[in-house]
Parts: structure tokens; sequence; C-alpha cells
């Protein structure tokens, strides 16, 4: 760490060879230049917590304006502000919190679970997190620029220069003729930066997936988190091309005058729907499925039993990747596209649902007869499959196309999303967070304030979001940011906006939870739950290169099995000291000595930081001073890339073979 | 550049990988299976819009089949040299590998200028982007492709200026060859989609 000098006074060999020579630094320089899957977990976890907090204030900010029936002029934000505002909480908890959160736990975890020592590309790993850093905050750097961006005086005028479309961007409200400054330009730009973050992501997992696995674990051994890794990642190679062109096609019409939305011209705004739901259906699976692989790791473990029927949630997860890409037009069943279309769309989302509703069936036939160890982890994988289920089977009522007529743009739909996204998505995070979290720490979190968390936010959860369900049967429309009284939405919305206050609040205590546990939490050595997979027989905080010896493999739960065999009845019986393995003993001063792991580099960080550039360039190519930006993006970009090919990648490599 | 992922690998403890393919192998089919998608999208677009623009100029006046029949030409026996030199290159001739991928950029960069004189013309006749939606999807469409073939002649001169530095340059790293040839024949795959259904299927 004392050899690290200032980058910026050295030659360009010299910076190489200090930023290998960083590996085992802790400064900010060993960060931007890191290559470990487990730091750039760890940075996709704060980054994406970061945006977590960002966009649950936003969601505040919606509920204070709807607590209360309300004029245009009366009520707290001014429409304009309030469409920017609502925009942007949907693209924040999509795009930069699920998304980024499930890849924390895809880097942290996939690695240590199938018994590797980094993912494939490691240094297309940290391309992928900067990328959508950048993304995130050249989406975010909109708000600035409504006026002149250094002084900010647009932002503290309450000019935002936002987004404003919504987070499902429709054509023609999208366009220019609807949505004028430059909003959408950032959403469009915006989200193409994260989707190659993202197909980044989703290349490298896969191929870590099909070919870095340990000896013996072969794919029918594998942790279900790590198959619901390799099927969201699937889902997002092919989705994400589909919406790169939806976005730009959009930005082509914005920037230079296409016509792909142009009803005057003869286009249609319903091909945005398509291509915008034909990537946004299997989207909400990216979105759930890690989270199902969470609790299916979570059950297990508190339950004291192996997962009911693992190959049918493996065969459902996969089932659910399948199906997901026929079922896109049931977001759209009151655009006539006709009886027979919607009939088969109906269908098609009428049988997703059994896929889904076996998962929830072996989650619950875990539990059943299981010596239940109700942790913090365990309640929130708990809480996940109660909540999911009621946001599913609201899900099922959208599936029938006459009911759906009644319920479409109310805020049942509102309900329903976020029952499956909060209720679904963010409870099995948490619930990973609380269960994963101990072996990064290396400590434990409290259970009595993590406790509290869950309780809270369940209690703050339902009452943000079933009295939505109510509202919506009682005709409340989506997307209105005020509404008049005498419709009698006005308690309801009240209830809503608590509910919304006391999430804000369990929130609190979890930060509060974190902080504590990170400095006087129990240590939590290596094993702390009793656990039952590979992450778990190596130290926390795991060491660099993960594994001392790659494990050989024998079983499904092939930790558990190291450290219980079964007595004639059947019952785990502790395998007699001296034949487990401790797991402490692989760690030692000289163990992993010789293992070579990539050098750091930062080619990953200029390249991803191109992106931005071009982004500005775009956004603003009528100005000729601004123009070159592309230029300056497109320059970086190259570099990087170039630099990143022709450095070799290990210590090893750099010797004759320096190719 | 073979070996740049063979010590990638090497690092992460996997000298052998689970399915017997390279990462980096692995990972080109996948982003082939992705690129589908891209201009799955891109045509489904061309497609539903086909006769929909209300005004000129329309595809039959401008198309002019025979020139675009020998661009295509031009680029699909790129795809024969593109063999050669992986052929070439798995015998250990860096020599005859270095003149089939000059031959392949050539024919690749032939195919772009005619592509360019190709949206001239069009230009001059009053097809823009903004004219009408033939303009919008077939410039974005034929774009695209353009732009996948301008990378694919980077990649092929770059792996030429690597084999000068010492690295592409044993049957060893056949493999960079390989990876360059599948991008370069999807490419080509592609443009015998675009072909067929853009300028070939009866143009009103």
């Amino acid at each position: 760490m004392a050899t690290i000098a200032h980058p910026g006074r050295m030659t360009f060999p010299q910076a190489m060879r200090e930023a290998r020579g960083a590996a085992a630094a802790h400064g900010l320089w060993s960060w931007i230049t890191t290559v470990d899957h487990k730091r750039i977990g760890i940075l996709y976890g704060v980054t994406s917590f970061i945006f977590f907090l960002i966009g649950g204030l936003e969601a505040l900010l919606i509920r204070i304006n709807l607590a209360t029936p309300e004029t245009a002029e009366s009520a707290f934000l001014t429409p304009d502000q309030y469409n920017r505002i609502f925009t942007m909480h949907g693209v924040t908890m999509i795009f930069l919190v699920v998304m980024p959160m499930s890849s924390a736990f895809f880097n942290l975890m996939v690695p240590l679970m199938i018994g590797a020592r980094d993912v494939a590309f490691p240094r297309m790993n940290a391309f992928s997190y900067w990328l959508f850093l950048f993304g995130g905050l050249f989406l975010y750097s909109s708000f600035f620029m409504s006026g002149n961006p250094f002084t900010g005086d647009g932002f503290i005028n309450g000019d935002f220069g936002a987004p404003d479309g919504g987070w499902f961007g429709y054509a023609p409200l999208s366009l220019e003729r609807f949505s004028s400054g430059h909003g959408m330009d950032y959403y469009a730009i915006g989200l193409q930066i994260l989707g190659v973050a993202s197909l980044a992501g989703g290349f490298n997992f896969i191929v870590t997936i099909l070919n870095m696995r340990a000896p013996g674990m072969s794919l029918f051994r594998m942790p279900v988190f790590v198959w619901m890794t390799l099927v969201t990642s699937f889902l997002i190679i092919f989705a994400m091309p589909v919406i790169a062109v939806a976005l730009f096609q959009l930005s082509f019409d914005r920037l230079f005058g296409a016509n792909f939305f142009n009803v005057a011209a003869g286009g249609t705004p319903l091909l945005w729907q398509h291509m915008f739901w034909l990537f946004g259906h299997p989207e909400v699976y990216i979105l759930i499925l890690p989270a199902f692989g969470i609790v299916s790791e979570v059950l297990p473990t508190f339950s004291r039993k192996p997962l009911f029927g693992y190959p049918f949630v493996v065969f459902s997860g996969v089932a659910i990747g399948f199906m997901s890409w026929g079922v896109w037009a049931h977001h759209m069943y009151t655009t006539g596209l006709g009886a027979v279309a919607n009939s088969a769309f109906g269908i098609s989302t009428i049988l997703i649902a059994v896929p889904t509703g076996v998962k929830i069936f072996n989650w619950m036939g875990t539990m059943w007869g299981g010596s239940l160890d109700l942790k913090t982890p365990m309640w929130f994988a708990i809480g996940l499959v109660a909540m999911f289920t009621v946001g599913g089977l609201t899900g099922v009522t959208h599936s029938i196309v006459p009911s759906d007529y009644q319920q479409q743009d109310t805020y049942y739909v509102v309900s329903h999303f976020h029952q499956v996204l909060f209720g679904g998505a963010l409870f099995g995070l948490f619930a990973g967070i609380y269960y994963w979290g101990p072996k990064f720490m290396g400590r434990l979190f409290d259970e009595r304030l993590g406790q509290l968390h869950f309780w809270t936010m369940l209690i703050g959860f339902n009452l943000t979001f079933q009295p939505m369900m109510i509202l919506g049967l009682m005709g409340m429309p989506r997307r209105i940011d005020h509404y008049p009284d005498g419709y009698g939405w006005g308690f309801w919305n009240a209830m809503a906006t608590a509910g919304a206050f006391l999430i804000a609040f369990s929130i609190l205590i979890f930060i509060f939870n974190f902080f504590y546990s990170l400095r006087r939490g129990k240590v939590a050595g290596a094993d702390p739950w009793d656990a039952r997979t590979l992450e778990w027989s190596i130290p926390s905080p795991p060491p660099a290169y993960n594994f001392a010896e790659i494990p050989q493999v024998h079983a499904v739960d092939d930790w558990w099995h190291k450290k219980y065999a079964e007595d004639p009845s059947g019952r785990p019986v502790p395998v007699p000291a001296g034949a487990a393995v401790e797991p402490e003993a692989q760690h030692g001063e000289d163990v992993g000595r010789g293992i070579h792991m990539p050098s750091p580099s930062f080619m990953p960080f200029i390249a991803a930081l191109g992106m931005p550039f071009l982004g500005y360039g775009l956004v603003y190519h009528d100005d000729p001073w601004l123009r070159p930006l592309i230029a300056v993006g497109a320059t970086l970009l190259v570099t990087g890339i170039m630099g990143w090919a022709l450095e070799p990648a290990t210590e090893e490599g750099s010797g004759a073979a320096a190719h | 550049m073979a070996q740049v992922a063979h010590a990638e690998s090497s690092a992460a403890g996997h000298l052998e990988t689970n399915t017997g393919l390279d990462n980096r192998k692995l990972l080109m089919w996948l982003f082939l299976g992705s690129e589908c998608l891209f201009f799955g999208s891109l045509i489904s677009a061309y497609l539903l819009y086909r006769d929909r623009s209300v005004v000129g100029p329309y595809p039959a006046d401008l198309y002019d089949i025979p020139f675009t029949s020998v661009s295509s030409f031009i680029l699909l026996m790129s795809s024969l040299s593109m063999v050669l030199a992986l052929a070439a290159i798995q015998r250990g001739n860096v020599r005859n590998m270095r003149i089939w991928l000059l031959c392949t950029a050539l024919l690749g960069t032939l195919f772009i200028g005619g592509q360019a004189f190709e949206f001239t013309e069009f230009y001059r006749e009053g097809l823009h982007l903004d004219t009408n939606l033939f303009g919008t999807t077939f410039y974005v469409l034929t774009g695209f492709h353009g732009a996948h073939v301008t990378v694919g002649v980077l990649i092929l001169l770059s792996i030429v200026a690597a084999s000068f530095k010492g690295r592409v340059n044993s049957e060893e790293d056949a493999l960079t060859v390989e990876l360059a040839g599948l991008y370069w024949h999807f490419v080509d795959i592609v443009w015998i989609v675009i072909f067929t259904l853009v300028y070939l299927v009866e143009p009103t």
C-alpha cells in the first residue's frame, strides 16, 4: 500500500506496474482498478443501495403529493416536477436498484458457490460495474441540466431536467413534441449505457457458470441461486438487444428527426409498446428470479432440510424464463390488438403462473416439518413467499382480459407490481443481505434490529400498497399528480403515505444496524448459519483467491454432507471430529501464496468513462461546442479497449509469454 | 490475444473448462445469439413499416439491384477469404494468414464503400432519414449492419497488426482468428437476410 504514489505523477508504464502491485492495497486507486469479483460485488451493492435511497426519497415525494386531495396549484410538487419524479422513481428502482443489487449478489456469490476463484472475464466484470455507475450518474445529471448546469440554477428553481415520460417511455409522449427539453434524451441514452452494462454482466455469468464450476459440480449439483443467475443472464442477453433497438429508434426520432413513432408519416406508437414489452416482460423476471434464487438458499438453511423438490424449482425457473417471452402483450390488452391476440396472451399469462406456483409450494414444502430457525434472513424469505403470493395472485387477475379492462391504468396495477417487486424482489434481496452480508462483513447483523427492520418494513409495505388495491378498485387512475376532494380517495391515500414513511423508517433501522454491526457485531466465523453450500466452507471475509484448494464436489449441498452424515433413521448426525473439514483450517499465512490472480487494471474504467461523454455529445449534438464530446468519448472508449486487449491479464503472463 | 484469455482462465484455476469450449469462444457464441435479437428487432421494424410510407421516394424508385448484388457478392466472397485465413493460421502459416486477412478486410471495405456510394445516391435522390418511413427504417437497419462490418474490418486489421508484434503468429493463436471469423460470418449471414428481405422481396 505504501508503494502507491499518486498515479498522475507517473509515466504510463509505471502507473500500469504500480496498478498491478496494488492488488493487496485498499486505497481508492485499488478500488478503481480492482477486478476481484468480491470487491466489484461490494461496489455494486453499495452503489445500488445509494440509488435505492434516492429512489426511495422520490417515492416519498410522490406520496407527499398524493397524501391528501389537492388542486394542481396547492399540491406539493408542480405537475411537471411530479412527472419527472415518478419517471425517475421507476427508472431508478428497476435499472439502478433491483437489477444491479441482484448483480451484486451474482458477483459476490456465484464464484464462491461454484468453487471458482473469479469470474470468466474479470476485467469485463469491472467494465460492467463502471458502466452501471457512469450510466446512473449520467441519468441523474439530467436533473441539473435544465438551466446552467454549472450553477445548477434550473434545479434550484425547481425546473428539473430529468426524463418525464414514465419509465415505460411510451411514444408519442416520449417524443419531442410532447416532451421538449432533453429529459427523454437522457432516458434513451442513459438506459442504453445501463443496457450495455447488463449485457456484459450477462455474458460473463453465463460463461462463468457453464465453464468454471469446480470438479464434480454438475449442473444439477449447483445451488438454485446459481441456476437462477444462469436463467436471468440468458434473459438479459436476449432481452437487452430488443430494448437497445427500441431506444435507438427513440433516440433517432428525437435527435435526428426519424419517423419510427411518427403517426403523420405512417408510423405507429404501438411499435414502441411491442418492443418495450417484448423486453419488459422478460425484464420483470430478470428482476424477480434472483430473489427467488436467494430464498431458495435461505429457506433450506434455516429449515435445516434440503430444498424440497430441487429439480422442480430449477425447471420451473427455466420454464418461467422461456414463457416470459410469450406474455408481453398482456401489457397491451386495451390497445386494440383484437380478441384472438388478447385471448392467446391471456392464456399464456395464466400458464406462467403455474411454474411460479410450483416454486411457492416447493418453498412451503421446504419449511414443512423443518426445525425452523427464525433468524432475520429467514423472516425476509418468509416475507417474500407470503407477499409475492399476494402479488402473484393479483397478477393472475390481470390476465383475465375483461377484468383487466377495468383495472387498466388504475392504482390496482400500481399495487400489483409493487407487491411483486417490493414484496418479492426487495424482500428477497434483503434476505440475501442479512444471509450473505456476514460472509463479507466478517460480522453478524444485530438480530433484534434486523427483526425490527423486518416487521416495520412488512407493516409499512402492507400499509402502503394494500390501500392502493382498494384505490384502484375505486377507480383512481395511475400517473396523476393530484386528485380532487369528493371521490373518497383521501383516506386510503393518507394511509399509503403513512406506510411509505414507515418503510423509510425501517430502512433507517437497517442503515443503523449495518454500521453498528460492522463495528460491534458478533464475529461471524466461516459458517455462522450451519449452512449447506460451498461459500460457507471458506473464511469470512474470503481471501482474494477464494479457495486455497479448489473443492471437489460430490452432491447437492456438498458442504452440508461434509459436515453431517445420516443415522439409520435419516436424521443428520455430525461427522465425527477430525473427519470434518474445519473451515478455517485451510486458511494460514502461506496458503494461497502460489495462486496467480488476475492483475488490477484501470482500462475498464477508462473504457466505461467514454460512454457518458458519448452520451452528452449525442444529447447536445446541435451545439457545435459540445458536439466534440462524441470524439472525446469515442477516444476514451477505444483507448480503454485497446489498452485492455494489449495488457497482460496476470503477473504470470507478463514474462516471456507477454501476449 | 489468445494467451491473454489463456492466462485469464488459468488464473481462475481452470485450464480445462466444464464444457470443453474456451471461455472466449462461448462468449462469442452468446454474443452472436444476442446480436440475433438485435438485428431481428431492426429487421422486424423494417418489415412492419414496408409499404407504409406516405410520401416517396419509395424503394422501387431507388434500388439498383444489380449494383447491390455485386456488393453483396463481394461481401460473401470475403467469408471465403476469412475461412482461408483461419486455415492458414491453423497450419501455422502466418504469411498466408496475413494475406487472407488483408484480403477479407479489403473486400469488407469495398462493401462499405459500395454502401457509402448507395447512401449518397439515395440521399441525392431525396431519401433522407426523416423523409418517410422507408428512409427511417432503411438507413437505420443497413447503417447498423454497415457499422458492424466496419468494426469487423478494424478487428481484422488489428489482428494483422498484432501478428507483426509477436502476438497472433502461431497455430496456438488460431482461436483469435477463429473468433474474428465467427463474427465476420455472422455479419455476412445477416446481410444475406437483409439483402433478401429488404432488396429482393418485390420492392414497391
